[in-house]
């Protein structure tokens, strides 16, 4: 049913800020024809403004959005071809179910008769025939749901936007409702955009996945793409569990991580290039005869999870990787383990080192992320521009905030097998990426200090 | 151990109960008392037939429920849009602009009152019954704003985007959505404004300089005459009118606690 190349709605350098701080940073999307397209990303990503403003209740800083070849970045929500289903239902509490649902028909002076077909049918569509005259109050969660979807589709728009629906539901039911959105989009055959920080009900339900983080768009593919071809290390984390490695491109094909060299499918990263491999858990496989294994470890402990059992496993080289298998280990036992060529997933480095522009304040002394570093004496002058590199390694992080020459928040912590990636976002809105062996929690507010000798300080021209 | 009376959470009502039983529940029965007996103690309906045969004071009577549904209704028109407005974050940023409008509610009726006779004096608009409906508005506005304000203001902003979602271009917004929703708060506004404009008396006698009177001022007049019986009897009239003024927005208890004045 989804035609290629038919775009219904195309958003092309979107951005938007509230006061400072910026929600969506230039924004490009094709949404095609029928398509169940799910934006996913965590809580303050930017998915539930992409998508009010798609609904016209915000209005973008720049950009445009293009509804079938007309820009309605301007026009009202009351004149766009599509309907919402919020996230808290949003149901009038003053009319019924039928008087809720009939709404938009009454609006539109749509016949009388024809109004009472289409509510009933809405109702059949979502199960809740014979609730016309029932307030809407005394309706459970998944009711009011349900009423709120019936609503919004008996308008027939063109495209239904959704968000996170379901996030108030229980378990059970949210299961059951995603798999009613979906039979509800194959019969209605309109576009769904759906928004969800769930990666499990994004993966379960869309055609095309939108991955968001920061206000900007990290991936966009498939739900399979997207789970194996995760383009950073961000939505390999985000998406299903995963163990995210540093690693050496030796040459095409040959990839060296854990302190082993192994075999891969991957070409044209150059030779001994740093690169982020992504092994998820249960493409690991573990046999009890450690002899014959491409590398061994000491299972550290064994959680039974329903279908299969979840390991952690120390490797030879000393590094912690996650598995999953249908098998128990003992814990304390040595295990073998392999990874086929296919199943390792190599993704190019962001970065290398932190970089940041300043300018020198005096031989000695360097001002970047807004604070003055002292630095070793390397010749330049004071107000030569400059850049300044630290390695991640090298950038202390401490408890005493005073203590620190900026402060900043921990936003975002990957576990990297041997050590911790955490990205510190500062007062002043720079990024600075630390490796550390200590365990920070997201939310900490932690001092950073770099020692003179760990800036590397080249002019910039 | 036994545990003191002191340390049962009922026992702190006790004070008020004692309050309540002295200064609201006997006066009322001794109200009921007086109405239905004569100068002598003996049961009678003359009173009542004193009030039906004495076309004055009926005629007070009914003058007076038609100040007060003027007066409720000038409030509602008044109120409403300056609700509206204050509760509307694009059109009203400052908690002081609310205050603004609360703040005459701090200052004693009486003082109100004398100021807009003097006003009216100052700019030589003769005092009479436009300008007792200018003093009642006046007084008894903010208790219309301030039900309503807290209505519009705990209303959920996302129905509103729902019906602009549904096609409701903002009037039909307003119409079909702010206003059947806030009519809890326009409830309360009612109760709080018709029921104390019946029985105002002192703002009818300030502000027309005793030329009209008010029923509040009718039943003044008997007590202070000594005709208690009779008093009695016109006050249980009046909050018979009252009780089933009440009644209307009793089916909406949670009316109540929306539109609470606090």
């Amino acid at each position: 049913m989804v035609t290629k190349n038919d775009t219904i709605i195309k958003i092309e350098h979107l951005s938007k800020a509230f006061g400072d701080k910026v929600v969506l940073d230039d924004i490009n999307l094709d949404i095609r024809r029928g398509e169940f397209i799910t934006l996913l990303g965590p809580s303050g990503c930017g998915k539930t403004t992409l998508l009010r403003m798609i609904a016209g209740f915000l209005k973008p800083d720049s950009g445009v959005i293009m509804m079938e070849g007309n820009d309605i970045s301007e026009v009202p929500p009351h004149r766009r071809p599509l309907n919402t289903v919020f996230q808290r239902y949003a149901l009038f509490p003053h009319l019924n179910v039928y008087d809720n649902i009939a709404f938009g028909l009454k609006l539109n002076k749509v016949p009388t008769a024809e109004i009472e077909t289409r509510v009933r049918k809405a109702l059949k569509m979502v199960s809740m025939t014979d609730y016309e005259d029932r307030d809407v109050n005394s309706l459970s969660g998944g009711q009011q749901q349900r009423v709120a979807i019936a609503r919004a589709i008996v308008n027939r728009p063109k495209v239904l936007l959704l968000d996170e629906p379901l996030a108030a539901l229980d378990l059970k039911m949210r299961k059951d409702m995603q798999m009613e959105l979906k039979q509800m989009h194959q019969e209605l055959g309109i576009t769904f955009i759906y928004v969800t920080h769930d990666q499990e009900e994004a993966l379960t339900l869309s055609d095309t996945v939108v991955v968001m983080s920061d206000g900007k768009i990290q991936q966009i593919g498939t739900p399979i793409d997207i789970y194996n071809e995760p383009v950073n290390s961000f939505v390999a984390d985000f998406i299903g569990e995963s163990n995210i490695l540093n690693g050496t491109m030796i040459h095409d094909r040959e990839v060296e991580f854990i302190g082993h060299t192994f075999e891969c499918v991957d070409e044209g990263f150059g030779d001994n290039a740093p690169v982020d491999v992504v092994i998820r858990p249960e493409d690991i496989y573990i046999i009890a005869n450690a002899e014959n294994a491409k590398f061994t470890g000491v299972v550290k402990s064994c959680i039974f999870k329903g279908v299969h059992y979840e390991m952690f496993v120390e490797t030879d080289k000393g590094y912690e990787l996650m598995l999953q298998d249908y098998n128990a280990f003992e814990v304390e036992s040595t295990v073998g383990m392999f990874i086929k060529p296919s199943d390792i997933h190599v993704m190019h480095k962001e970065r290398t080192c932190n970089t940041f522009e300043g300018k020198m304040i005096s031989p000695n002394k360097v001002e970047i992320m807004g604070a003055e570093f002292e630095c070793c004496d390397c010749g330049l002058k004071e107000g030569d521009n400059i850049y300044a590199a630290i390695n991640f390694d090298r950038v202390e992080l401490l408890d005493n905030k005073e203590d620190g020459i900026v402060m900043g928040e921990v936003v975002f912590i990957l576990y990297k097998g041997n050590h911790y990636h955490i990205t510190v976002l500062t007062d002043d809105g720079d990024k600075i990426y630390v490796d550390t062996n200590d365990i920070w929690d997201k939310g900490d507010i932690v001092g950073v200090s770099i020692a003179p000798s760990d800036l590397h300080i080249t002019k910039r021209v | 151990m036994k545990a003191s009376i002191f340390s049962r959470r009922s026992t702190w009502a006790w004070p008020y109960a004692i309050f309540l039983a002295i200064f609201v529940a006997l006066p009322l029965v001794l109200i009921v008392v007086f109405a239905f007996t004569n100068g002598d103690g003996e049961f009678t309906f003359d009173n009542f037939k004193k009030f039906v045969l004495q076309p004055e004071a009926v005629n007070t009577f009914i003058y007076s429920i038609g100040i007060a549904l003027v007066t409720t209704f000038l409030c509602i028109l008044l109120g409403y849009p300056a609700a509206y407005i204050l509760s509307n974050k694009n059109l009203n940023r400052s908690q002081t602009t609310v205050m603004l409008f609360i703040l005459p509610m701090w200052i004693n009726i009486l003082v109100r009152t004398l100021a807009t006779v003097a006003l009216f004096d100052f700019v030589h608009i003769p005092l009479g019954e436009g300008a007792l409906i200018f003093g009642m508005v006046y007084n008894f506005l903010p208790f219309m704003i301030y039900p309503i304000y807290n209505t519009l203001q705990k209303m959920d902003h996302s129905l509103i985007e729902a019906a602009e979602d549904l096609g409701a271009k903002p009037s039909t917004v307003f119409w079909k959505v702010t206003v059947p929703l806030s009519m809890p708060g326009i409830t309360s506004g009612i109760m709080m404004v018709f029921m104390p404009t019946i029985s105002t008396f002192a703002i009818a006698e300030l502000l027309t300089m005793n030329n009209i009177k008010l029923f509040g001022t009718t039943i003044q007049e008997n007590i202070n005459n000594g005709m208690w019986n009779y008093g009695a009897a016109l006050s249980l009239i009046m909050l018979v009118i009252i009780g089933v003024t009440s009644l209307f927005s009793d089916g909406d208890e949670q009316g109540q606690n929306e539109g609470g004045i606090i």
